[in-house]
């Protein structure tokens, strides 16, 4: 496999053979190196493959080895002639991020960082098998798959600013209930308002420097020490079985395509067939219980922080973004403006100033982006640019990316050395399990700072702020 | 050896073997099982039938894997054995697992979803082997 450096931080692979495109690697050397360790720029290749590829099967400077698609890996396919693959979003529909901002300055948290981080882990359900303490009718559940936020909102759990800083107002509405299988409501029913396992967690973090004062400012960050929230967590058993159940509904119709792929992971649906647009109305209802799943995580969030710290504790939130998502979206190809599904695994939305799709607060500067770190490192808050509009159809990184897989980490690290790296830090830790702790460990992820570095240099995402943390809940 | 893990960046993937098909799945069962804790160790509390098929083997053992991970989800099952698995050339799949709740174990681990990344069911001289990849 030939890999060509185009520029700076730019390489590609020269499309040939069964390739529909070339494929567009964002990295350093640094990363790069890190990114040819696995498979994943096989899987980029395999992407390429794929009918209705527009422009390049993309990889951020973040990615790393997934199942069929790579994690960060993006890549837009025509609307009539294309694919739509639920590989291409993953099993956990609508994965993502919400920040929210307090008016508290850290020196005040840190005080009571052990209180505060106790309460959360007993005010959040997390870590695997743990239940909602939730008890939703009938009818709230279909509002939860059909309406998102607006289904919080009503009960209280969320306040109108909620919606309006979040993407698509957590609320899709190519969302179908009727479309999403009992096995699948099954699964989700106990699951809303947990964080999960594995990667998910829920970071008190505070604004450690400030790149761009104007555009903090406008997203609602103000100062240095100002305590921030961070919410990673997405729409659990629910979504993941969706996604199941469509790859086999897929294999089932379309038996031939299957069969012809380079890995069965990857399979898909025409993009005019009824069945892609059944998936789209599944996938719109797992990513409204996404959205409503993080909303009662920040509202538990919230009560905890009340408690505590008053009306100074209140959390007004940033933004809500997915970062395995297929949505919709319109782009100028070849002089013309056409629409396209843009498939993001693993990576964030980055519009840039005056886009329609971005709230009407925001829509002058572009559009929040949130790069979550590991559990012991920096995250950042970055702004959507017109370029990340034409280099990478408006996405950007979505955190780190792993380099070590959870195996190797339990046999490279112990919990005692985790925890005292934190501690050291001044990081509170609590976690639902110890291999956790392990299998989370910030030496596991390739290094934020630069992919940030490369994020910001390439200009697909504008540095913001950085955000560093002081007590993590790791799922 | 019943199966071995291999390296996987993200998430996990494993290779089962068995001397026959049966037995294949059986092991793919508790290799996937055991990303979440030792099952040996699992009391048998709690017990289930399963009965699937498929139109092929990958998707038979798709749909066993994704069967246990549902009866994780919705009955807090750990698997600790699986009795009596038997494969017909029909390509159905019947069997009775046992376990107990998963509440009173320590894990050292969690299952998103079964995929089909990777999946290879094939004949060896010793019988048979599968490689499957889970999300975790």
């Amino acid at each position: 496999m030939k890999i060509k450096k185009i520029s700076k931080n730019v390489w590609e692979i020269p499309r040939e053979n069964e390739m529909n495109a070339p494929v567009r690697v964002f990295a350093s050397e640094k990363l790069l190196k890190a990114i040819k360790q696995d498979d994943c720029i096989k899987q980029g290749i395999n992407v390429s493959t794929l009918p209705g590829i527009y422009g390049k099967s993309i990889m951020m400077p973040d990615a790393h080895q997934g199942y069929g698609f790579p994690i960060g890996g993006v890549a837009a396919f025509d609307v009539e002639n294309g694919c739509i693959s639920p590989g291409g979003v993953g099993f956990d529909i609508n994965c993502g991020v919400r920040l929210l901002a307090s008016d508290l300055d850290i020196t005040k948290i840190k005080l009571k960082i052990n209180e505060l981080m106790e309460e959360l882990f007993n005010n959040i359900p997390c870590g695997v098998g743990k239940d909602s303490k939730l008890k939703l009718s009938d009818e709230d559940f279909e509002k939860v798959l059909n309406t998102g936020l607006k289904w919080a909102l009503e009960k209280g759990y969320a306040i109108q600013d909620d919606l309006d800083r979040c993407e698509e107002n957590g609320h899709m509405q190519t969302a179908d209930a009727s479309k999403v299988s009992p096995r699948a409501r099954k699964r989700g029913r106990n699951q809303l308002g947990t964080l999960g396992a594995g990667n998910h967690f829920v970071d008190v973090m505070y604004v450690d420097e400030i790149y761009d004062k104007e555009v903090a400012e406008v997203f609602g960050i103000t100062k240095k020490n100002q305590v921030v929230v961070l919410i990673h967590s997405g729409s659990r058993g629910l979504g993941h079985q969706v996604c199941s159940d469509y790859l086999k509904k897929m294999e089932d119709e379309f038996p031939d395509i299957i069969k012809n792929l380079p890995d069965r992971n990857l399979t898909y649906s025409p993009t005019k067939s009824k069945l892609s647009k059944d998936y789209l109305s599944a996938m719109s209802a797992a990513a409204n219980y996404g959205w409503c799943n993080r909303q009662l995580i920040a509202y538990h969030s919230r009560l905890v922080f009340n408690k505590l710290f008053g009306d100074d504790g209140s959390l007004n939130t940033i933004y809500d973004v997915a970062h395995n998502i297929v949505k919709i979206e319109e782009y100028k190809i070849d002089g013309e403006m056409k629409k396209v599904y843009v498939h993001r695994k693993g990576a964030t939305r980055a519009f840039g100033p005056g886009h329609k799709e971005i709230p009407e607060v925001y829509r002058n500067v572009g559009q929040p982006i949130i790069i979550p770190g590991s559990m012991g490192t920096a995250s950042y808050v970055l702004v959507g640019t017109d370029k990340a509009m034409n280099e990478t159809f408006s996405s950007t990184p979505h955190g780190a990316g792993r380099i070590m897989s959870r195996h190797e980490a339990s046999n490279t690290f112990n919990e005692e050395g985790v925890r005292k790296n934190l501690t050291e830090k001044n990081i509170y830790l609590k976690s639902a399990s110890k291999a956790g702790i392990i299998q989370e460990a910030p030496e596991v992820y390739k290094d934020i700072d630069e992919v940030i570095k490369v994020t910001d240099e390439v200009g697909i995402g504008k540095k913001v702020a950085k955000l560093i943390p002081v007590g993590v809940i790791n799922g | 050896m019943k199966y071995k893990y291999l390296s996987h960046t993200a998430d996990a993937k494993f290779i089962a073997f068995g001397k026959n098909i049966d037995e294949v799945f059986e092991n793919s069962a508790l290799a996937m099982f055991n990303i979440l804790g030792e099952t040996k160790k699992v009391k048998s509390n709690k017990k289930f039938k399963i009965n699937i098929n498929a139109k092929n083997y990958e998707r038979l053992l798709y749909d066993f894997l994704e069967e246990l991970l549902f009866l994780l989800e919705t009955e807090s099952l750990f698997l600790s054995k699986i009795k009596n698995l038997k494969i017909g050339k029909d390509l159905s799949l019947s069997c009775i697992v046992e376990g107990d709740d998963i509440q009173n174990y320590e894990l050292k681990g969690d299952i998103k979803a079964v995929t089909y990344s990777d999946m290879v069911i094939k004949k060896t001289d010793k019988g048979y082997e599968a490689t499957v990849v889970v999300d975790i």
